[in-house]
């Protein structure tokens, strides 16, 4: 709630103190600080207050109660859902690892120098380009289904093999691009500052370009998980039994939407403390970026 | 570094420049630059901004690459084709007008990157050979910070201590006192002065001309590209033989950058 209150968008009249910039070069006081803070919580619980009345009276209510907000089948539900969401937690910490380094490499591989390494550079490419161009469900398909049906030796049978890499095959291409820019954004006179002093490229990549880049595109990198973490989903055409495909089964089972409600409840709870903290991260780099600019 | 030569010829300059060319696309930056630096000695290279000085800085160290001539470190020609530039740079130490430092690092670490990756040295040596060259230059107390948290004079002087830590044969000092505060300059100024009593050699570009006559065992002047008259400060500064030179001089004068 701390990282709305002080976000861009939200107005100063309803929400009033937090906003560092606005409200308060006018309130300077303490006291009509807390005055404002009062004023906002008051009108906030009469805005939702009278939002709530007109939904819950109007005429088609009862229906969409018993559809989406049936207490008893929540009940029963969520322990089950929730359960299966490890799978998606599992899923996503396995994938974001993999993600994360070939992503790497592939940036590395991407801006390797010299016309001797012309096919590295383009294969990588090659890689990125498809890999963003295919709809990730039609990759999870393609290696959930496709490879076992080949019904070579030796060849996993576990979707759940699968869904890793089908997952971390798409992001890495995105998460690449990520790591790409953020090479690009650390001043060449970094790496020639670090080659005078006669480290390798590889050195100076290693030591003075990849720990600077790598800081500056965590909030994105963060982005790009979140991303990830609503993509698991997608391993459940496959066969795996995650959040979703249990959902789908209680659903069924209930003839009733609510343990969908229960899904989108565990994907925001997760999903939503990453989200301020991205912002965070944005801000205190922008604070960052202040202090040190020349 | 070494002995005191009985026989000035005994040992080949330091740096030997010929005929050196370099352009960037259509821009000829440098037209032709021959230029040798003796042993110990300290020469300044003085010209207006765009002359090619620091073009000529950054070719000596081979960050750029050059379009035809030939330079020889101690004899020994580094603008060849499949030389190890990695092995060359380490005996050329250059600072740069804006400093450069590796802001993610503490001045410790900044200072014992090289000699730790390149040399290979022990981080416990490597921390103390660079302890000892910060407290020679008044850095003690800043070993633990990190670059956003000094102002300009000691952050180049930072710089200038992580360049002399791989020992160079040959230091390069491109307008390192451009980017700094009016009264910051004499610090590192000092510093450069020190390091010239020492014998270090080096090859200077400036804008300095106070700085340039007291410390300089000779002065070039360079004009579009090409080294238009040289020799000791005190003539080029005094009684310049080129009218160029002396344009540029009153203009520097008049710019009040000479005491």
């Amino acid at each position: 709630m701390a990282g709305l209150l002080n976000g861009p968008g939200d107005s100063g009249e309803l929400i009033g103190t937090r906003d560092p910039t606005g409200p308060r070069l006018i309130h300077e006081r303490g006291e009509s600080a807390v005055r404002s803070t009062l004023i906002a919580v008051v009108s906030t619980a009469v805005f939702l207050g009278v939002v709530g009345w007109i939904v819950v009276n109007s005429p088609g209510w009862p229906a969409v109660q018993r559809s989406f907000f049936n207490g008893q089948v929540f009940a029963e539900s969520w322990p089950v859902i929730v359960r299966a969401f490890w799978i998606n937690v599992q899923l996503f910490l396995i994938a974001e690892v993999l993600i994360l380094a070939l992503g790497l490499v592939l940036a590395v591989l991407r801006s390797v120098p010299g016309p001797v390494f012309f096919p590295v550079r383009a294969l990588a490419t090659i890689y990125v380009d498809v890999f963003r161009a295919l709809p990730g469900l039609l990759v999870v398909y393609i290696l959930g289904f496709g490879i076992p049906g080949l019904g070579l030796a030796g060849v996993p049978v576990d979707p759940f093999v699968y869904a890793v890499l089908a997952l971390t095959l798409i992001y890495s291409a995105y998460v690449s691009e990520v790591y790409r820019a953020g090479i690009d954004s650390v001043h060449p006179s970094q790496e020639a500052a670090a080659r005078s002093l006669g480290l390798t490229r590889f050195q100076a990549l290693r030591h003075v370009i990849l720990p600077q880049a790598v800081r500056r595109v965590v909030p994105p990198l963060l982005n790009d998980f979140i991303g990830l973490q609503k993509d698991t989903v997608l391993v459940s055409y496959i066969g795996v039994v995650e959040i979703f495909r249990q959902s789908q089964i209680r659903s069924a089972a209930t003839f009733n939407f609510t343990p969908y409600l229960v899904t989108a409840i565990v994907f925001i709870v997760v999903t939503i403390p990453l989200a301020r903290l991205t912002d965070v991260l944005v801000a205190r780099d922008r604070r960052r970026g202040a202090a040190s600019a020349r | 570094m070494s002995d005191v030569e009985l026989q000035p010829a005994a040992r080949p300059p330091a740096v030997l420049i010929e005929g050196l060319h370099k352009s960037f696309g259509k821009l000829e930056v440098l037209r032709g630059i021959d230029l040798a630096v003796d042993q110990h000695e300290v020469v300044c290279l003085i010209g207006a901004s765009g002359s090619g000085k620091s073009t000529l800085l950054r070719c000596v160290n081979l960050l750029e690459p050059i379009d035809a001539g030939r330079i020889t470190l101690e004899g020994v020609e580094i603008s060849r084709r499949g030389v190890d530039v990695n092995r060359i740079r380490r005996r050329i130490g250059i600072v740069f007008q804006s400093f450069n430092l590796f802001p993610h690092m503490s001045v410790l670490d900044n200072v014992t990157l090289a000699p730790r990756r390149v040399q290979h040295l022990p981080a416990r040596q490597a921390d103390a050979e660079a302890s000892e060259l910060l407290t020679r230059f008044g850095l003690a107390d800043k070993r633990d910070e990190f670059p956003d948290r000094l102002s300009g004079g000691q952050q180049q002087r930072v710089a200038i201590v992580r360049a002399l830590a791989m020992h160079p044969d040959l230091l390069l000092l491109d307008e390192i006192t451009s980017a700094l505060d009016p009264e910051l300059v004499a610090e590192v100024l000092g510093v450069v002065r020190e390091l010239a009593t020492g014998g270090m050699t080096m090859l200077i570009a400036t804008h300095e001309m106070g700085f340039a006559r007291d410390v300089a065992s000779r002065v070039c002047f360079l004009d579009a590209g090409r080294i238009l008259e040289q020799g000791p400060p005190d003539r080029i500064f005094r009684e310049p033989s080129e009218a160029r030179t002396r344009q540029f001089l009153d203009r520097v004068i008049a710019a009040g950058r000479m005491s």
